[in-house]
């Protein structure tokens, strides 16, 4: 009897489990690891709907859309967040993808008009060195110096497609030319973000491709002034990151609500001291101190999703012959 | 007469992980877009790739040569620590080698700041001699102990015969050594040129940008950046053709097999009684150019363990079990591949082992999602897959260690156990298992360190409430969190050796006693 009603007790709480809405997200590594965002944005957003959001860690975000692209239509996703404006083109092309009901006021340096995606953060990509270096002003004062850099390889990384996208950007025609003059500077060409940082940390670069931000983790979290971001004059190109809701969902309201919730200040104010961006629309309390301390390019530069798509395979052959010289 | 051990487990085993390699291959063919087209940029990739696999694999052999040799004719204290840590810069996650690595050998790293107070400008090792460099830390180890283990299939009696007759090393070498050297050689080289075929990302970072690029990158650009699923079997398949190249060179140069007998004594070298100071030359450069990096690795790991988040430690449990299931499955398909390539006359079918270490991560796992996902979530087999995986990886390194020991049981035990009627699990049990107990416990050991270090295909399957430690290690490094990150990583470390070290000791017990 007493076994029955055991059974019973764990039959009716199971009952209750799976009544209880699921929403997956779709996300980089990252994002869902013990110091990112994820633990604390699935608190939130749990307190306010109800459901279980399941974060579910990708690699990166070429890694996310690659994902996407292998489980099709069937695909148990409802959100994927973490693609960039660099991605969203061949992201729509799949056909994957609902249009946002998102409404915000967003506050990037550029007009923000996509209806299929609403981006969640954003950053300028900058070289990051130790304060008292001397930095270059310009790629061309990069390029006559003696620097070392680390950067990423653009076909495993998508920081290192935005550096290629800054080149292309900043230099247009001119960009193969300003390649074969950056080569002597670039140490070396890392596979991921993780592996560029920890040489410039271990001393073997002198610069780093990063973000604009990175100098704000080494002041809030390590106390440790140390680190800056070279301002560079032609612009500093921008990396917007995005969410987007997928057609074949089978929570769309609860998905809707995720993403409306992700612009709202409970999901904004978490993200500065956890992915270390810039938020999308800043929080009613502002940036957190130390923010004020980093540099603001004097010109933000961003190709547009077509733009991009479409400069992407032959900014990548010059880059690759300018560099296997 | 009794059917033959390993006649059908055998070839059923060494068919199953052909059969997962082609699954996967095919899964992936099947949603290629045509035509794929292998232009004079592919050639280009493909000549970089194999002669840096074939730098790596010749200095890494040439290397582990005399280290092997020294290692075989001494005796001292820390020898066995020594012959353990040989083991570990194989296992270590790329990014924690290369940047143990570079601690030592570096534009900032120690030789270079000796180099700056003699006034020299420091060491630039970005290029091809990176790529070699860091393939030669990885491999060397390894090749060092398959190596040494076909010098201690020579019989004491004949090293006590050739003391006796104070007979000159250079005739030693020739009598007694080369032959062996014969037997183990071409399979070391071929092992390591198969590993460094494969390599990515180390040859990429040290290899200092796109003209390091190898067969695995652009594989891996088909899948991601490109999302060109054709170009991405096309490419596996011809990283496949070079691996098995590759394997049948090796294996059709290999002499007939000739094996002497002798009674299971402990060696006693009185012929190299005058030569330990080459040895030890030998034994403190392999040492040192381990041990530094690993030194390295170990000092900001020790800075990093007070920062850990606590999911670093179930991180470790989930990398212990997988690793235990991977050993378990590694033996089972070693054991009966080997036993029944140990009565073969020819054995060919020892380069179908290769194929598991040769095929790219990112194709099985691409295709195995492929084929597992109309019929359940992927996510649910993240850590069985994994085990399969990093077992298949393992398989050719097993394989090369207990075949030896089986063939010499067979010629030694063959015709007794026959005429006993030992068969089946009793012939196992009694004959086979004892005598090849240190190989076992060795494969065991390196096949558990081996998936506690494999970042592998878990990336593809990830689980978002449960993540190996390689993977976790990843995570936070991608946080800025890289102090926690080396501490992880010689949780990791720790972990490894820990479970090799346990499975060699309980195989080389047997020897000591």
């Amino acid at each position: 009897m007493k076994y029955l009603m055991t059974t019973a007790a764990m039959l009716s709480a199971s009952v209750a489990w799976a009544e209880t809405s699921v929403l997956k997200v779709y996300t980089y590594d990252s994002f869902v690891s013990d110091w990112g965002p994820g633990p604390a944005v699935e608190a939130a957003f749990e307190e306010t709907c109800s459901c279980d959001l399941q974060l579910i860690g990708a690699g990166d975000g070429a890694a996310l859309l690659a994902r996407i692209k292998l489980e099709g239509a069937r695909s148990e996703a409802d959100v994927v967040l973490g693609l960039d404006t660099n991605l969203t083109a061949a992201a729509k092309e799949t056909e994957l993808f609902a249009p946002h009901s998102v409404a915000a006021e967003f506050t990037l340096p550029v007009e923000w008009s996509d209806d299929t995606f609403a981006p969640f953060d954003w950053g300028y990509f900058a070289f990051v060195h130790n304060a008292d270096m001397d930095a270059p002003a310009n790629f061309r004062e990069l390029a006559d110096s003696d620097l070392k850099i680390a950067i990423q390889d653009p076909r495993s990384s998508t920081p290192g497609l935005g550096l290629l996208m800054w080149v292309k950007a900043a230099y247009g025609d001119d960009a193969p030319a300003m390649w074969s003059d950056l080569s002597d500077n670039v140490l070396t060409v890392t596979k991921g973000w993780s592996e560029s940082y920890g040489l410039f940390l271990e001393g073997e670069a002198d610069m780093v491709l990063s973000y604009t931000t990175s100098p704000a983790y080494h002041l809030i979290a390590e106390e440790d002034a140390g680190k800056a971001a070279a301002a560079f004059d032609e612009g500093h190109y921008m990396q917007v990151e995005v969410a987007g809701k997928l057609a074949n969902s089978d929570q769309p309201e609860l998905a809707d609500a995720f993403l409306a919730f992700m612009v709202s200040d409970a999901f904004q104010s978490i993200i500065p001291t956890t992915n270390w961006m810039y938020p999308a629309v800043t929080p009613a309390e502002g940036l957190p101190e130390g923010f004020d301390t980093l540099i603001t390019p004097a010109k933000a530069l961003l190709l547009s999703p077509e733009d991009a798509a479409a400069a992407r395979d032959g900014a990548l052959a010059e880059w690759r012959n300018a560099l296997a010289q | 007469m009794a059917q033959r051990i390993g006649a059908i487990s055998g070839p059923t085993a060494a068919g199953t992980v052909v059969a997962l390699i082609l699954a996967a291959l095919v899964a992936v063919l099947s949603r290629a877009d045509w035509p794929v087209v292998f232009g004079p940029a592919d050639w280009a990739v493909l000549r970089f790739t194999v002669w840096q696999a074939t730098l790596s694999a010749l200095f890494s052999v040439a290397f582990a040569i005399p280290v092997a040799r020294a290692l075989a004719r001494r005796r001292f204290a820390g020898r066995g620590l020594l012959v353990t840590l040989l083991g570990a810069p194989f296992i270590l996650p790329v990014i924690v080698a290369v940047l143990g690595l570079l601690a030592v050998f570096g534009r900032a790293g120690w030789v270079s700041q000796g180099l700056g107070w003699l006034g020299l400008p420091p060491l630039s090792i970005y290029g091809l001699t990176g790529v070699v460099l860091a393939h030669v830390f990885f491999n060397m180890p390894l090749a060092t102990r398959l190596i040494l283990q076909g010098w201690q299939t020579i019989p004491a009696e004949q090293f006590r015969l050739v003391g006796q007759l104070g007979l000159p090393p250079a005739v030693v070498f020739r009598t007694l050594e080369w032959p062996v050297l014969r037997q183990v050689v071409p399979g070391a080289l071929a092992l390591v040129f198969v590993i460094c075929l494969t390599s990515f990302a180390v040859a990429l970072t040290l290899g200092g940008g796109p003209r390091a690029t190898t067969l695995e990158l652009a594989i891996y650009q088909a899948f991601r950046f490109d999302f060109d699923l054709g170009r991405a079997a096309i490419l596996s398949l011809v990283q496949l053709a070079v691996a098995g190249g590759a394997a049948v060179i090796a294996l059709w140069v290999l002499p007939p097999i000739v094996l002497q007998t002798g009674r299971d004594r402990q060696v006693q070298r009185w012929d190299a009684r005058g030569l330990w100071p080459l040895d030890t030359m030998w034994i403190g450069l392999a040492a040192g150019f381990l041990l530094l990096p690993l030194g390295a690795v170990v000092v900001s790991g020790l800075i990093g363990l007070g920062q850990m988040p606590a999911s670093v430690w179930s991180s470790t449990w989930t990398s212990a079990w997988v690793a235990t299931l991977s050993a378990a499955l590694l033996i089972a398909l070693a054991l009966s591949i080997a036993a029944w390539l140990a009565q073969a006359r020819w054995g060919g079918a020892e380069a179908l082992t290769l194929l598991g270490l040769a095929a790219s991560p990112l194709m099985i796992g691409t295709g195995w999602f492929i084929l597992i996902y109309p019929w359940a979530a992927p996510v649910r087999f993240a850590l069985p897959v994994t085990a399969l995986v990093n077992a298949m990886i393992a398989l050719p390194f097993a394989v090369r260690i207990l075949l030896p020991a089986m063939r010499q049981v067979f010629v030694d035990y063959g015709r007794l156990s026959a005429s006993l009627g030992l068969h089946g699990l009793a012939l196992w049990r009694i004959v086979l298992l004892p005598r090849i107990r240190p190989q076992l416990g060795f494969a065991a050991g390196l096949g558990a360190a081996l998936s506690v270090g494999d970042l592998g295909v878990v990336t593809l399957f990830a689980d978002p409430e449960v993540a190996t430690l390689p993977l976790q290690m990843y995570r936070l490094m991608g946080s800025y969190q890289t102090n926690a990150a080396s501490g992880a990583a010689l949780i990791l470390l720790g972990l490894a050796l820990g479970m090799f070290w346990l499975c060699d000791a309980w195989g080389r017990r047997h020897v000591a006693g």
